[in-house]
């Protein structure tokens, strides 16, 4: 039991992570049509924005360090520290949740400048040609990444105060065995906040009805006299910010380096065709569902078993799905089904 | 019986390619390229982009997952090595095959669906292999090290022909090293044997039905044709392609390594065909030569060689050209490629061949234009 829970936690931080990009990917997908190969570079954008505002934050003065006295010693201290004091230092503390009010701006800036300076010229090319133009833009946006902050991991540690490990299993009454890190803990309560606001948005909102009213039949809407296509714009926008904050919060788990994104993709793209090409609902779920699938192959009794399993669980369930009922679990009928 | 049962128009294309690979170390030293290393991986990634063309120039099944059968080929390669007989000639015709084979069984599964999905099942099969190879399959694959050919190895073809073990085991045809140009000229030949095969299907019925059901599958299946056995035929020759070429790289460097199968190795092979020109017989070698070439060159730039390059400028411009131009080489020239690539995407989906050919045809048109003004 308390193992069985444990999995279902590890899986579900994961899984959050693939939620939020998928979701992205799938709303991009349902209201522009067009496959993108470019939202794991998204996602590690939003990472880099979490790295720049550390940077930003923590520019430093050398200092002599008065408690070396044989020699002369000198320390960098950030100039937050030195100009506000311990203040300063709470402030870095927290860099990485304060990023987020960086990044929601700048990756809404990014979505909006990708879709009007290249993806509104490629909605009626093939989806092949799709999927390699935003391949290159990958590519270069990745590349870009590396020249300024090298190759190397970039370690932006969360706030001390949710640095340790919250025992879940006292909660449950299972003993002592069940220990879980906070930070996964608020990764998990902010992807299902995230989640539930795009869908909130979607469907209580005057701006989301004509979203979803777009996405169902695209022409009635424009003959309504409703600017369709700058309503679709922002939503590659928001999908840019929801994919954005996944990779902010995601930083203190895994440490952001360039091909972050790459490796985030595609499994991303496979959680999409499993909940289905469009479907916002699918996506979520399937992101969870396979998120928890993942953690459990890689249990040892499992792996004794089938060995290997934990490393293609994601992608013989993607082959099963789509061998036997292409249009995901939630897709709609005739959506993508050949 | 004609040249090969080619037209008079192919056959010269044919002598004529021939040509240029055989030579190809004499002409393309000016420019520096005309060294064994780099002309052998032109000739190997030729043929692998040679092969992908097949599939995704005449079906339009764009596969995301042809580095698995390259892979596939270099393990099976490097395991003939160790297993029969450093000869290349097994490594490369078992590499071939087991690369076949192991695409008939991926096609048969993914191509039941069609565009994106067919991508995607071909991502994910591998993706599979490749997390395979790294984890479980370490006993067949040496995990993270590579596989390599060692001296120990039982090799039992040639304990049984009596052939004498070296030192350090390294590929030969017969006795004949393959390091350096000879290596080169044994996968030269290779590629115009591939290459020849692929005008022959480009041109035979069975290549202008795979171009049918590129341009409209649902009209080939009203008309009673059962367009899957096509694809699947033009998926595992195209497979067959890239276990060859990586047994070939295999055979020059008896070596072979997960990081092969990875899916941004697909998605090379992918930029070099576009790049050249989908669908057009000359594109895709065209195409993995120029990435393979500037990988060499780019890459080795640093910024005293670059402030060489620009040494003709006043030194103020010097500096400024410098700056500019060098996140795009050495490392960065990842950054090049990409941004090569979305050009190419957006200005001129068919590749350079087609950009090529829109050339002459302008120059032509201008030129009777004249001569009717």
């Amino acid at each position: 039991m308390d193992a069985i829970l444990l999995q279902v936690l590890n899986g579900l931080d994961k899984g959050g992570a693939y939620a939020l990009i998928a979701l992205g990917l799938t709303l991009v997908f349902g209201t522009l049509g067009v496959v993108n190969f470019a939202h794991g570079a998204l996602f590690m954008l939003g990472a880099f924005c979490a790295v720049t505002f550390q940077k930003i934050m923590t520019l430093s003065k050398q200092v002599k360090d008065e408690s070396i006295t044989f020699f002369d010693a000198y320390k960098e201290v950030p100039y937050l520290e030195i100009w506000f004091g311990d203040t300063g230092a709470a402030f870095i503390d927290w860099v990485v949740p304060l990023s987020i009010f960086m990044a929601i701006p700048v990756m809404l800036a990014i979505g909006l400048i990708m879709e009007r300076g290249l993806i509104q010229y490629f909605y009626k090319r093939p989806h092949a040609e799709q999927i390699l133009v935003t391949f290159g833009l990958a590519i270069v946006l990745q590349e870009i990444v590396k020249s300024f902050f090298g190759a190397n991991p970039i370690p932006t540690p969360a706030p001390d105060i949710v640095a340790g490990s919250a025992n879940i299993g006292a909660l449950f009454g299972l003993g002592d065995s069940v220990v879980y890190p906070y930070w996964r803990l608020i990764y998990l309560a902010f992807a299902g906040i995230v989640i539930f606001s795009v869908f909130a948005f979607l469907q209580f909102t005057t701006f989301g009805m004509v979203v979803r009213a777009g996405m169902a039949d695209r022409e009635m809407v424009g003959l309504l006299g409703i600017n369709v296509q700058r309503r679709f714009t922002i939503v590659f926008g928001i999908a840019a910010v929801v994919a954005g904050l996944a990779g902010v919060m995601y930083t203190p788990i895994l440490p952001p380096d360039y091909h972050m994104g790459m490796d985030f993709l595609v499994l991303s793209f496979v959680v999409v065709v499993v909940g289905g090409m469009g479907s916002l609902g699918g996506a979520v779920a399937a992101g969870f569902l396979l998120g928890i699938l993942q953690s459990f192959a890689s249990m040892n009794e499992v792996k004794a078993i089938i060995p290997g399993i934990d490393q293609i669980i994601i992608y013989l369930v993607a082959v099963i799905i789509l061998l036997v009922r292409p249009r995901g679990l939630m897709g709609r009928r005739g959506v993508m089904e050949d | 019986m004609s040249f090969f049962k080619l037209s008079r128009r192919d056959a010269l294309m044919m002598l004529v390619f021939t040509a240029a690979v055989l030579t190809m170390p004499v002409w393309l030293s000016p420019i520096g390229a005309g060294y064994p290393d780099l002309v052998q991986k032109f000739a190997i990634y030729g043929l692998f982009a040679i092969g992908f063309n097949i599939l995704f120039g005449l079906t339009g099944y764009l596969s995301f997952g042809h580095a698995a059968f390259l892979g596939v080929g270099s393990y099976t390669a490097v395991w003939s090595f160790k297993l029969m007989s450093m000869n290349v000639i097994p490594a490369v015709l078992l590499g071939t095959l087991a690369a076949g084979l192991f695409a008939v069984v991926i096609g048969f599964i993914s191509l039941r669906r069609t565009g994106i999905y067919f991508a995607i099942l071909t991502l994910a099969f591998a993706q599979m292999c490749y997390n395979l190879a790294y984890s479980v399959l370490t006993p067949i694959t040496n995990g993270e090290t590579g596989l390599r050919v060692l001296r120990e190895d039982p090799r039992y073809l040639d304990s049984m022909l009596g052939v004498v073990q070296e030192a350090v085991p390294l590929g030969n045809f017969f006795g004949i090293n393959m390091q350096g140009y000879s290596g080169f000229y044994f996968c030269a030949v290779m590629l115009i044997i591939g290459f020849f095969i692929s005008v022959r299907i480009f041109r035979s019925p069975f290549g202008m039905k795979l171009v049918a059901i590129k341009s409209n599958q649902t009209r080939m299946r009203y008309t009673g044709f059962n367009t899957r056995p096509y694809v699947l035929v033009a998926f595992v020759i195209s497979g067959m392609y890239a276990g060859m070429a990586g047994s070939l790289m295999a055979v020059t460097d008896p070596l072979a390594g997960a990081e092969r199968m990875q899916w941004t190795a697909s998605g090379e092979v992918v930029l070099m065909t576009i790049l050249g020109g989908v669908g057009t017989l000359t594109g895709p070698l065209l195409g993995a030569a120029l990435i393979k070439y500037f990988e060499n060159i780019f890459s080795a730039f640093n910024e005293s060689a670059l402030l060489d390059a620009f040494s003709f400028l006043p030194e103020p411009a010097q500096h400024f050209v410098v700056a500019i131009v060098q996140p795009f080489v050495g490392e960065g020239w990842h950054l090049t490629l990409g941004a090569l690539f979305m050009i190419i995407v957006i200005f001129l989906p068919g590749g350079l061949v087609e950009g090529i050919s829109r050339l002459v045809r302008r120059r032509g048109k201008s030129g009777s234009d004249n001569a009717g003004g």
